[in-house]
Parts: C-alpha cells; structure tokens; sequence
C-alpha cells in the first residue's frame, strides 16, 4: 500500500509571532510560526488579517526573532528550529516569497536537550543574534554587512556553561556598546550529586550578563546575580538614550527590574480575587511598545490577564516599577504591539485576534507598585484585582483557529453534496464543535425579490476609467429590468436599454459606450446618449452572443456568426460572417491582451460534441485553428488566464497561460491550455462539478479574474499564491451572476436564483474548508454520532474548575459588588438574566475570560445531546462531584429491550500529580428518550479504574479498565461482568471490533489483537506490536489492518501478516492461541509496520473517509495544532513511480525552508515507509521555471503535465 | 597531560561525554540513568509545541505554565 498524504488544512494555532515591517516600507506585517508552517500575515486598511505568504517548511519551528541592521528599511526573520541550524530569512516582495539569506549549521538535528533553537535573542541594535538550548549550549553570532550592502554572519561563538538549565535569554539593549545578552540560569550540577534533595531544593537561579566583545570577537560572562526562583521569562528594557537599559525578569508573582550595578526593582503581579491561594501566576507572553518619548510593556499572565508595565527612570537609575490592570483577553502565545495601533494576540487555543488599541491604560486601575510593595511575615502582600469589561481595546478581527482538534468525524448527516467534517475544538469555556464544510466562505450583502424569474444579470460600468458599476440589468423571458447602483439600487428607465424585450448579453463596448444583445439586435448605447440599432436581417434571430470590450461575436439561429469590431471612432462594425454547420452551443473571445487592438481567440462550442477555435486575426479572420471534442455538448464557454506559478504578491513573474474553460452538458468542466500563438489546444483536464452543467462567467477576484462556475452548486476558480484552486462556494444554487462593485461592497458577486437577486461577496480565499461554530461549555473529549436520528452526543471536562452552581453563585457575588459599587441599587432580575443566558454577551463571558480556577484536584464534567442543524443543545447532563467524563459509545445489547443505550465511562476525583490516583471509576448506562434527543440514566455501575475505552462487541460492551479488558453485559441493577483479560501492559486507551476480533490499543504499547472465544468464553491476545507506540488515535481499516498515531506525531499502519491470519482463522479449537506463549511476555505473532510518516504534529483522530461524492476513500485525520489532513492510497504503479520521483527531485532540488532534511523530517521517530509527501511534490509549482523544466525533463513530462497530476491526485482527495 | 593520552581510549571516552550531555557510561547508576532519560524527554516536549500543547489540554493549564513546569522538573524529579 502506498499513501500520499496532504494537508487540507494547515496549522491553525499559533506557536510564535513576531511584527515588523517585512517587506520594507511602511506596512506593519506579522511573521507567525504554526508548527511547521511560516506565515507572513498583515492587516489591511480595513483592520482584516490577510495572509500573504504561507510556506510549509518541513520540520518544527521553535522560535522566531526579527531584526534590522542600522540604518535599515526592512527586517529580517531568524528561526530557531530543530533543525541544528540557524536561519535567516528575507521577505521577497517582487516574487511573495521567504528567500534564505543565511543557513549556518551549528549541530545535530531534532529537538535536543543541548543543540540550540530554543531560544532566540537579538541585540536591539541588530548587531548581533544568541540562539540559545534549554540546556548548556548558546551560540552567538555576529551579524553585519559587507562593502555591497549584504547581510553577513560569523561563526558562531561559544557562550556555554555546562549543567545549566536556561529559562529565557533576552537582548540587552546597551545603545552602541559592546552588545549584551541576558540569560535566566539554573546550576544543577549539585543538585545531581546529592540524592537527597536538599541541594536540589537549594538550587538559585541566575541572571547572567553575557558580553559580546565585538572588538575581541569573544564572548564572556559579563555578570551573575541572584535572581527570584520562580524566574521564567526576559523582558528587553529600552536602553541607549531611550531608557534606563536592564532587564524585566518576570517570575511567578512578581516583575522585578534589574540590571547591573542596580538595586532590585521588585513589584507584585496583582492576582484576581478568586484564585486559590496555592497557585502562582505567571507571565506567559510578553510585548513591549515604544513610542518616542515613553515605553511601556504588556504583560500577559496564565489566566489572560494584561497588565501594562511602566518604569518610572531618571536617566539609566529606575526608581519604581508599575504594574496596572490592563484588559483581558484570552491566553496567548504571543502579542504583537503594532506600530499603528493594534494588538496582535495569537492565541493559544482557540481563535486569535487582532485588538485596536483605544487608549492606553491611562486611567485609573487596580495598580501595584514597587513603592508600595510590602513585605510580611507570610511573604509579600498581593495585590488583588477583579477582571472588567475591555476598556482600552476593541476586538476588530478574528482568525479562525482549529487548534486544538480533539475529536473528528466525518459524515454527511445534512445529507448535503459532499460530506461534512465535525470537529471538536478548543479547550475550556473557548471549546466549540466546528461543522467544516468543503468551499469557501460566502458572506451574503442583499437579497431581494424581483417581479417575475430572472434569466441573466449582468452589471456594467459607464466608462473603463470606472471604479465601481453603474448599472444591474436583469432579463426575464420577456422584459429587461435595469437597477442603477448608487447609495441603494433603484430602477431606472433612462438608461437607453431597451425594457420590452429579454436580453442575451449586456457589456460596455469601447471606452465610454453600452450594448445590449436582444434577440433580433444589437443596441448601442454611445456616451451622449445617441442610440444605433443594428437588425438581424430577416427572422432569424441572436442565439448566443461573445463579446469583450472591443469584439463581438453573434451567433444566428441557424449557425450563422457575425463578427463586429469597435472602430476607432467608437464605432461597432460588421467585420464578417461564418456559416457553422450547425447552431452553436456556446461563444467566447478572450479578452484583449494589454496594449493590443484585439484579441486573437474565438471559442465556439457545437452540439456536436465538439469546440472550435477560431482566428480574429483580420488576415485569416474566421479561421478554424483547432478543434477539440468533449465528451459532452458544451454549454457555456470562457477563456481565463492563468498564471501558473508564484511571483509577486499577485503572481505576475512568469508567462501567464490561457485556459479555456468550457461546461459541458454532463456536469463536466474541462479546461484546456490555449497556445497564444497557433491557438493549438493541449494539456486538457476535467473535473466533475455537478449534476447540472456549469455555466461560466468571469468575475473579479482580489482584483484579478478569475472564473465562477455554476453547477448544482457555485464554484470559484482562482488564483491564491500561485496555484489555481477550483473550490466550491458554500451557498445555494444560483442560475446566472456577474461581478459586481459599488462604493459599499467593492469586490461582490450579484446572481440570481429562483426569484431573488443576491449579492455576495466571497471570504478568506485560500481556505479549503469554510465552519460553522457552534460553542460548547467544557474541553470536548469525544463525541458519537447518531446518524439516523442526526444528533451528536459529546462529554466534556475540564480539570480544575469550579462546577456551574459555584461559577452561578460567584458571578452573582461579583455583579452584586459591581453594581453596588456602580450605583448602589442593582436589579435582581438583572442579574438572573446576565447569569442565565450563556449566549448573551454579558461583561464577564467565560469564553473571554476563562473559568476561574480551583484546586487541580476538581473537576467539571457534561455529557450533551446536541442537534448540528439548529446547534440547539437538546440535553445537557452536568456530572456532580468531581466526577468527569472520558469515554462514550452507543451500544445496543442483545436482549433489545431498551434498544441502543448510551455508555459512559467516568472517573471520580482523577489526579495526575504526584502520581495517578483515582477514587473510583463508573460506566454509566443512558437510555435515549424523546426520539434521542434526551437522556435518562439507567444505572451507573462502579469499576475500579478510569474507563478510558469503551465498545460494543456482539450485543454485549467492552470496555478498557486500566490494564484489564472486560466484557459486560446488561443487567437490571449494574451491568454485569462476564469476562475479562488483564494481560494488557498499561492502560487501554481505544478499542475497536470486527467479527470476533478486538482491536485494542494502549497506551503505551500500540495494538494488540485480541479474538473472543464465545464457547469457551475467553478474550486472548494473539498478535500484538513489537514497536512501543504512545497511541493517540487509531482506526481500523480491515479485518488485519490498524491505522494509528502516536504521541510524537506519527501515523503508521500495522497489519497481521496474511499466513499468520489465515492459521489464526482455520484453528477450529483455539487451543492454540490459548496455549501458545509469546517471548518476553509478548503474544505469539506480530504485527507488521506497512505504512510510517511522521506528521509533525500530534495527531488525535482518524478516520476513512471520503470527502467527494464518488471519491474514494482515504484516511482523514486532525492534530492538535488545528490541520486536518489525508491520506490518499494510490491505485496505480505508475502513479507511485511517478510521484516517488518527483518527491525525490523536490528533496534534492528544493530542500525545506528552515534547514532541515525533507526526509530526515518525515523519518524524525521511525524510518518513513511507504508515503509520499504531497505537500512537498505540491510546492513544485513554486520553483522557478527553469528548475520546474529540469525536474519535468528527468521526468520525461513537462511541467504542466506534472500540474496536472498534482491537480488530478489533489481533485481524487477533495 | 601527555601527548598518549589525548589516544588514550578512557580520556577521549571523557571528552565525549562532557561534551555530548546525556550520553551513558559504563558505570551509570540508575538514578542518573533515569535522571538523563528524564530530561532528555523534558526537553523534546518543551522543543515539539504539539506536545506540550497535548499536555496542557490534559493537566488544563496554559502552556506557558506547562512549559515552564517541565523546565523545573528537569531539576526536581518525580520517580
């Protein structure tokens, strides 16, 4: 078996940001790492985050930092990766890539303990870079330029200390001395030579001042100094003459300001009034901003809090450190402070944000100071503070975030066209499901009711120098309705077209002038109003119509085409005639090419199965210069460029190739290359769209054009970083639409369908999954669907929360002091109202602000029935005393009498600090009443673990107790134990059956394979892995095959090998199997690896899927970073050969981004096996064309052939 | 030290494993055995963001917190 694997949907969650200006000039961009991908997003003028560049770079980014040489316009990225080198990157406007600048490699690969790329430091004064390891190894590196301008770097030199543990480094920002680099430090080289802790308790971290000497070109310890042990994070403080210089250190509780030769500055983070007295808080991400004349810092801690940082200084001496309660927003793994004024917050979980700031925290808040610092007895005295509304920042963008998936399925419970994706995201009061569905975004701007059913819209503009149309004009069978677009749309008479008769095209012709092609004319508006009319001569009249802003072309009933010009006096003029051979199906010319008089291509389509090129050339005007045949009779033609390939933000670097595009009659939409000299059609391709056939229409797309096709549904063909995409439009049927632009809505889409005009305009291009979100309360665990009855039934918990009547009762506390503080006399009713409805955006949302936490040992936990349709939540059972929820299955036992029953499996008062400890383990057994939508418990039957697995298995459940598998049957009281295995080595973790055979996975040991013997009844281990597997998902696929992921982020399959299968199937006894011993305590056969590819992220479910109507079906997983992926098996030898040599040539000709082995990458934990990296072959396209020409000539293809395969594997996933 | 000595088997022996943190001797006991396992893993989960992603979502704390938890309990061990 061989796989090809593809992303679907890249990362969502964000590792790290950093901002700057990257392209150089003015615009503020953001630089984030998603795990394995580098993106570089920017904010437009509307305040919407636009993503620009992404790039896969095939191995994990750990940290990212920017700098600017003196002098400088533009920043340069550094990447700490695991892949043992430093990197540095320079954004490429002209051509919309990260080009490398440097690559200097300074140790082994992977994720080690002493091989840096950690940690990431820059001297503010970009003169010099600290790539540090969480352990012993920092490297600094010298960065300059040389007499042409160009970035240098120097070998690394050496900052080590051995048996040292480092929590942060950071820049010291020493104007133009010698650059400093700070560093938080552990020694535990004592602690490791007494076993008995007391050093180890002992231990004192340090804040250590490295010294580069640029002069000596030489690194040393500068200074050391005792620092607070609870020290985790660096904060650069402005230096030279924009401040006192130094370091904050944040650690847990305090903010402490120091630098060398200065006296501590230590202030207490406030806390919130709620939090249990044994947890600390800690700054998790940190941003500083500095304005000309002041600096501030945002500090953000572990439960969301912002706190800004002041230093009141007088020269290089500070005397007091402010914190002041900021805003609240939720965690992040980093914030970006932009220069014009917005808060970048990469979340860590759940969506991010982009803030605009609307002041700064001047004005009064709960605030605590190093002056007012007071030490007791017990400690420091701590500052308390309760979280309010956003007062200085305002929420103006969000970017979906996926991350973290913690269950899937795939399914099509809406019985739509294609199937749909539900997802479980999020953690915690921000958890939602997510229902994805194939196709871009649509965001609806009007819809209103016309008189009668439309046939056709169009819009036209009233000039070319135009910025926005002037006109809709709608056709019925017998009329045309024209809307002039202004401040609103109305209809007018004045226009000059002619109302009475229905319409076969509407365009602008020439420069300033209007047509409309009914059938027995065409009529020309001109500029002053003057009307020509042109007749068809005798009865015949206009069947189809090509035009573009200087040709025409008519067709007659009959199979007469007429071809005008615009002369140059604005003038349309019969050119000449051609007589088809029979009525044409369909007509388009290409539009003119830039700087020419016309274009040289007319597509005519025939009911004979066939599509014609025809010349406009005068010389050899009408002219057939090809002919295709198609499988189907054309019905709609249209020609679009395409630019194949990556360059410039808009992809404008390489030839752009011609398309016509045609829809056929069969649903069909083919695409061929036109040649732009000979009009020779080559290289044709053909994708099913729909059960009608797609008509075609050009619309505008970010500017450019780009093709929009209606078929049983809408699709969009477009161009997004260089690839052509042809995704479908998450939105009804339409019958006919053209662009659209007015001063409201600048890029839009007006259509019609049934009696409706619509406008819309098209969202997030790029995505190849657009969401419906529906929130959820705690951290979804796992999730069943109920396909008959379409209900999904999903148990949440959260760890360390307080249950519901608490969070009730302390909200109430909470608005009685705010109100009594605000004005004395509050509302009961009020009150009721803000806590009762969750979905009500009260000035405390948990979503927001993240349940307050209680003792690690709490737990909060529900089981929901919830309808996806109307994403009402029929039932909701909250589990009471620290009981939580970790398995489900629906199960219907062999006596029928209640039919299926849910199966919960559930533990109480679960700890996993210092060791796993558990007071008890339930299954719950639910019935469903109310047709499923509620449900009733039946009995809950105590065991002595935490049931982590549960399974229906021959009208009986199987359920994974700790080590021990067990069989239960349905009793009145409790259920009813009937036989068990306790052979397994950790904990079961999923189980899965088929016929007799039990799939079981640990977690710690991959499958085994189990099979019940009814007669004797007993469960035996028959085969298992010989390979220790963290599993983390698993599926199973066939009778001997398993799909699995492991904790480190690969996926593999095993299979029982055939032979040993077949002896295991014909043993009629079984006593083999019961008496045969495996060695080492193993089972006696093994599995065998067939499939290995290490993911890079951690994958939390699988499932076969497939996710096209007619497709076939392929294994669909998401991680925790928020991806979703698949892998596709191929059909064909040749297909293997073939893209086996193209992932070859990639790896050598295009090495990953960030340093590391494309292959060494994918084999990071286990030699890959058998799978190729889609994501890989699909960056071809991004190759420069004569690298693509070299990779297309080894493989005797060219390259479109090869775009073709790429787009045809794709086109067979989604 | 002479200059046979930089040959010598046990000096190179020793080089290698101050410079190469981690790696096992003939004469590891098993708490530094389990000690160096201990961090080795602790830094590969503080390197893969999944991971510690992974593990924060099961202890329900902010990753931040988890990350700096594990950079303690490469000093203090739980065995």
């Amino acid at each position: 078996m061989y796989l090809y694997s593809l992303t679907l949907q890249r990362p969502t969650g964000i590792i790290c940001a950093i901002n700057g200006n990257f392209s150089g000039g003015k615009s503020q961009e953001i630089v984030v790492a998603r795990g394995k991908v580098l993106d570089l997003l920017r904010p437009d003028d509307n305040g919407r985050i636009q993503t620009i560049l992404s790039v896969e770079i095939f191995g994990a980014i750990r940290s990212l930092a920017q700098f600017r040489l003196m002098g400088a316009q533009k920043d340069y990225i550094v990447v700490g990766s695991d892949s043992g080198r430093i990197v540095i990157l320079e954004y490429n406007k002209e051509k919309n890539v990260f080009d490398k600048v440097h690559q200097e490699t300074f140790g082994k690969s992977g994720c080690r303990r002493i091989v840096p790329g950690q940690y990431l430091a820059i001297d503010p004064k970009g003169r010099a870079v600290m790539i540090g390891a969480c352990e012993k190894q920092k490297l600094v590196y010298v960065l300059n330029r040389d007499t042409a301008a160009r970035l240098t770097i120097s070998s690394p030199l050496e900052a080590h200390k051995s048996h040292t543990l480092v929590y942060s480094i950071c820049g010291v920002d020493c104007g133009f001395e010698n650059p400093i680099f700070a560093a938080i430090e552990l020694d535990y080289s004592e602690a490791d030579q007494d076993s008995t802790g007391q050093a180890a308790s002992e231990a004192q971290k340090h804040l250590t001042f490295y010294e580069l000497d640029l002069g000596l070109n030489h690194v040393s310890r500068k200074w050391s100094e005792q620092v607070d042990n609870g020290a985790n994070l660096l904060v650069t403080v402005p230096g030279g003459g924009d401040g006192p210089s130094g370091v904050l250190v944040c650690a847990e509780n305090f903010v402490i300001y120091k630098n060398q030769g200065h006296p501590d500055v230590r202030a207490v983070i406030p806390r919130r009034d709620d939090l249990p007295a044994e947890r600390g808080v800690l700054i998790v991400s940190a941003a500083m901003h500095k304005l000309k004349s002041m600096f501030f810092f945002l500090l953000q801690t572990e439960y969301g809090d912002i706190f800004k940082v002041t230093l009141e200084h007088n020269n290089d001496r500070v005397s007091e450190l402010k914190i002041k309660y900021f805003d609240t927003i939720p965690v992040t793994a980093s914030m970006c402070v932009l220069k014009s004024g917005f808060l970048f917050a990469a979340s860590e979980f759940g969506n991010h944000a982009l803030y605009q700031f609307k002041s700064i925290g001047d004005e009064d808040d709960v605030e605590a100071s190093s002056a007012t610092l007071m030490e007791t007895e017990e400690g420091f005295q701590p500052v308390f503070f309760q979280p309010r509304r956003l007062k200085n920042l305002v929420r103006i963008d969000q970017v979906e975030s996926l991350m973290p998936i913690m269950d899937m399925k795939v399914s099509n419970l809406f019985e739509e066209e294609t199937p749909q994706i539900f997802t479980l995201c999020g953690r915690g009061p921000r958890s939602s499901l997510r229902i994805l569905r194939t196709g871009l975004a649509v965001s609806e701007m009007a819809v209103s009711k016309l008189p009668g059913i439309p046939s056709a819209v169009w819009t036209v503009k009233k000039n070319v120098i135009d910025e926005f149309d002037a006109y809709i004009v709608v056709s019925f069978t017998n009329a045309t309705l024209v809307l002039s677009i202004g401040e609103t749309v109305e209809e007018v008479s004045d226009s000059g077209f002619l109302d009475t008769t229905p319409s076969l095209a509407v365009s602008l012709i020439g420069d300033d002038s209007l047509m409309q092609v009914h059938p027995n004319g065409i009529r020309h508006i001109r500029e002053d109003g003057r009307i020509n009319e042109w007749r068809t001569p005798g009865k015949r009249t206009i069947s189809k119509v090509g035009s573009n802003r200087l040709q025409v072309v008519i067709a007659l009933s009959g199979g007469e085409l007429i071809y005008f010009e615009v002369d140059v006096t604005g003038q349309l003029m019969e050119v000449e005639k051609h007589e088809m051979s029979g009525d044409v199906a369909c007509l388009d010319i290409a539009p003119v090419p830039e700087g020419r008089q016309r274009s040289r291509f007319l597509a005519v389509g025939s009911y004979d199965k066939t599509i014609r090129i025809l010349s406009l050339d005068p010389d050899d005007c009408m002219q057939a210069l090809s002919v295709q045949s198609v499988s189907s009779a054309p019905e709609s033609l249209l020609f679009l460029e395409v630019q194949a390939s990556v360059g410039g933000e808009d992809g404008a670097d390489h030839p752009a190739s011609l398309f016509l595009n045609a829809g056929l009659q069969n649903g069909v939409l083919f695409r061929t290359v036109v040649d732009m000299v000979t009009g020779q059609l080559s290289d044709s391709r053909s994708r099913f769209l729909g059960l009608r056939a797609p008509k075609l229409f050009s619309i505008i797309v970010r500017g450019k054009r780009a093709m929009l096709c209606l078929s049983s549904r809408p699709w969009l063909g477009y161009i997004h970083q260089g690839h052509f995409l042809l995704t479908p439009l998450s939105y009804e049927t339409l019958e006919y639409a053209a662009s659209f632009s007015s001063d409201q809505c600048v890029e839009g889409v007006v259509a019609v369908a049934g009696e409706a005009l619509r406008i819309f305009t098209i969202e997030r291009l790029g995505e190849t999954f657009n969401e419906t979100v529906i929130p959820l309360r705690y951290t979804p665990r796992k999730f069943v669907l109920q396909p008959k009855r379409k209900l999904l039934v999903m148990i949440e918990s959260d760890q360390g929360a307080l249950t519901a009547e608490e969070r009730e009762a302390a909200r109430k506390e909470c608005f009685e002091a705010a109100q009594a503080g605000e004005n004395g006399t509050g509302s009961a009713d009020q009150m009721e109202n803000g806590g009762d409805d969750e979905d009500k955006d009260d000035p405390l949302s948990d979503e927001h602000y993240g349940y307050p936490k209680a003792e690690s040992d709490k737990w909060v936990s529900c089981i929901r029935v919830l309808d996806p349709r109307t994403g009402n939540t029929t039932c909701l059972l909250e589990l009471q005393e620290n009981e939580a929820a970790f398995s489900i299955c629906t199960v219907n036992f062999h006596d029928k009498e209640y039919g299926t029953l849910l199966a919960v499996g559930t533990a109480k008062g679960l700890q996993f600090l210092p060791k796993r400890t558990v007071t008890a383990g339930f299954i719950h057994i639910y019935r469903f009443v109310e047709e499923g939508r509620s449900l009733e418990l039946l009995h809950k039957t105590q065991v002595e673990g935490v049931p982590l697995a549960l399974c229906q298995f021959q009208g009986r459940l199987l359920a994974g107790i700790g080590p021990v598998l067990r069989l239960y049957d349905l009793g009145k009281r409790r259920l009813l134990r009937k036989c068990e295995n306790k052979l397994f080595p950790n904990t079961i973790v999923s189980i899965q059956a088929y016929r007799d055979r039990i799939y079981v996975g640990d977690v710690q040991e991959s499958f085994h394979y189990c099979k019940y013997r009814r007669d004797e009844n007993q469960l035996y281990i028959f085969a298992d892995d010989c390979v220790p597997r963290w599993l983390t998902a698993s599926y199973h696929i066939d009778f001997d095959t398993m799909a699995g992921a492991d904790k480190f982020g690969n996926i593999y399959f095993v299979r029982l090998p055939q032979d040993v299968s077949d002896e295991i199937e014909e043993d009629p006894t079984g006593g083999r199997i019961k008496w045969e011993q495996g060695k080492l305590n193993g089972a006696p056969n093994k599995v065998e690896e067939i499939v290995q590819f290490h993911v890079g992220d951690v994958v939390t479910c699988l499932q076969k899927a497939s996710l096209i109507p007619g497709g076939g079906e392929c294994i669909v997983f998401g991680t925790v970073m928020g991806s979703v992926g698949a892998l596709h098996a191929f059909t064909s030898r040749d297909d293997v050969d073939f893209f086996s040599h193209l992932e070859m040539h990639m790896r050598q000709d295009h090495p990953p981004l960030c340093g590391r082995d494309h292959m060494a990458y994918r084999s990071a934990y286990f030699p890959v096996k058998d799978v190729i990296d889609g994501d890989l072959c699909e960056q071809f396209p991004t190759l420069p064309m004569d690298l693509q020409r070299k990779i297309a000539d080894e493989l005797d293809r060219t390259p479109g052939e090869i775009l073709k395969k790429l787009e045809e594997v794709r086109n067979k996933i989604i | 030290m002479q200059a046979s000595d930089r040959f010598n088997i046990n000096s190179q022996l020793e080089h290698l494993q101050a410079k190469y943190v981690g790696t096992g001797h003939a004469d590891l006991n098993r708490f530094e055995w389990a000690v160096n396992i201990q961090r080795d893993s602790y830094a590969s989960y503080i390197g893969h963001y999944p991971l510690l992603a992974y593990f924060g979502i099961a202890e329900n704390e902010s990753i931040g917190r988890e990350r700096y938890s594990f950079m303690q309990r490469r000093l203090v061990f739980y065995l």
